[in-house]
């Protein structure tokens, strides 16, 4: 591995004044399991490494009705995948944390590594933006919070600037009678990265519609919202015809590209399936309460 | 520079001066000497270097040997009993014999360790629980069926944790 300096600041503030003193030159350390091998690939080059797992009050995953779910930036996707909480409330994003990588990969990543690394194939932003979650950040100049859907300008970019650290992400509680769900297409079942990746969290009342985020991963340059999309559907009744114009114009309004997982051609055709699918099956689980993933796929809504 | 590092590998205590930018399989190979660890692709892909770190599977090529200070490890080599009469092998060593789960033998460290914390949380994995406990290792001899087989005609035995 290329050689860099190490260190294991106390607390947040000497962590950011280290940053600020190595002026872009320094990475922060977390889970590892992107950095590292960012190092060893030689994509990225930092004369230091700030491991931050020694600064107290960033390792939590808590719950509350009130302030909802908070993710502290040390809690691992092992943590999320196997919190009770997360599996009732926050079902994409468990389905998300479940997805990613290996069982030894999520033993050490951390939901706020995936969110910093900001490829527009992870897993877990679809679902968080499709939950309205809010990140927490502290740096030289305090304190700020960010709305994660304006969190990220391009592959690997994000607004967070220079000594800024990203300290918890905050996912508001769901209202009654809300679904969730996060579909991933791969190529193959574990150990891959999306193709196409689509979070839905809907709320309904009654037969309506009361609120929709469609959050799209791996289809352009950061995890993007199907706006078009969720217009169709807010505060209308649901009916398979809504359902099937609201997957069009998910395929119309997405911009992929074509690489090795896909051609863009497929991955927005496969944007119009997975859309349909993850809408019928948030429907579902918001009429009944439950988490989505006992719901075989295939089942429509009259 | 070198940091000093005080860890507790296979049951013994270890202190070690190690690089900062070597990592913790780099570590175990080299400076423990403990050659059980295979590196494979060395980007946390292939689960060949997997280990027991405080309790739970990880890659070793994706963590830093300085972060395992004051952390307890175990590898491949801490598996088997070595000081019980006659050193008999873990069951799940005896077992992946038994079954044909090894051939050339380079992901069975990993495969082993996967398999120790799988059964250490879940004595009796299902088969859907076992194949998802090892997805983060890969062999290219078996086709997974007889390390598979291997997991699960132990699991819940006497001795098998």
């Amino acid at each position: 591995m290329r050689p860099f300096d190490y260190f294991e600041p106390a607390t947040l503030p000497e962590a950011v004044s280290l940053l600020e003193r190595f002026d872009g030159r320094a990475s922060i350390l977390a889970g590892g399991t992107d950095l590292l091998v960012e190092i060893k690939e030689r994509i990225r080059l930092p004369d230091h490494v700030i491991n931050i797992k020694k600064v107290p009050g960033l390792d939590y995953l808590s719950y509350d009705p009130v302030d909802g779910l908070k993710i502290g930036s040390l809690a691992t996707l092992h943590e999320v995948e196997t919190s009770p909480v997360v599996i009732e409330k926050y079902a994409g994003l468990y389905q998300a944390a479940r997805e990613l990588g290996s069982i030894q990969v999520r033993n050490r990543a951390t939901v706020a590594g995936n969110i910093c690394r900001a490829s527009p194939s992870a897993d877990t932003l679809p679902p968080l933006i499709a939950d309205n979650a809010t990140i927490h950040t502290f740096g030289p100049d305090g304190e700020r919070s960010i709305p994660m859907e304006k969190f990220f300008t391009g592959p690997g970019k994000t607004v967070l600037l220079d000594g800024e650290i990203l300290t918890r992400i905050n996912v508001p509680s769901p209202p009654p009678n809300t679904g969730k769900v996060y579909l991933k297409l791969g190529r193959r079942a574990a150990m891959e990265l999306a193709t196409v990746g689509v979070a839905v969290t809907l709320t309904l009342d009654g037969n309506e519609c009361r609120s929709v985020r469609i959050v799209l991963g791996a289809v352009a340059p950061t995890p993007m919202r199907a706006t078009d999309a969720e217009d169709i559907l807010i505060g209308k009744a649901i009916s398979e015809n809504a359902i099937e114009e609201a997957s069009q114009a998910a395929k119309d309004q997405c911009r992929p590209i074509s690489d090795v997982r896909g051609s863009a051609d497929y991955r927005r055709e496969m944007v119009r399936v997975l859309t349909g699918r993850a809408l019928r099956m948030s429907i579902e689980a918001a009429n009944e309460g439950n988490s989505p993933f006992d719901i075989s796929t295939d089942q429509t809504v009259d | 520079m070198k940091h000093m590092v005080s860890t507790i590998i296979n049951g013994e205590r270890r202190e070690l001066a190690i690089k900062p930018y070597r990592s913790l399989l780099d570590v175990l190979r080299n400076e423990a000497e403990l050659t059980g660890s295979k590196k494979g692709c060395d980007v946390g892909d292939c689960g060949a270097c997997t280990v027991i770190l405080d309790g739970k599977p990880i890659n070793s090529c994706l963590v830093l040997g300085v972060e395992v200070d004051g952390s307890e490890i175990t590898t491949i080599e801490g598996l088997a009993d070595h000081t019980a009469p006659g050193a008999p092998l873990h069951p799940l060593q005896e077992s992946i014999l038994q079954h044909g789960g090894a051939q050339c033998g380079f992901c069975t460290p990993g495969i082993l360790m996967a398999a120790k914390a799988l059964l250490d949380e879940t004595p009796r994995p299902t088969d859907e629980e076992a194949r998802f406990a090892i997805a983060g290792n890969l062999c290219r001899c078996t086709g997974y069926t007889k390390i598979v087989e291997s997991i699960l005609s132990i699991s819940g035995s006497e001795g098998a944790l």
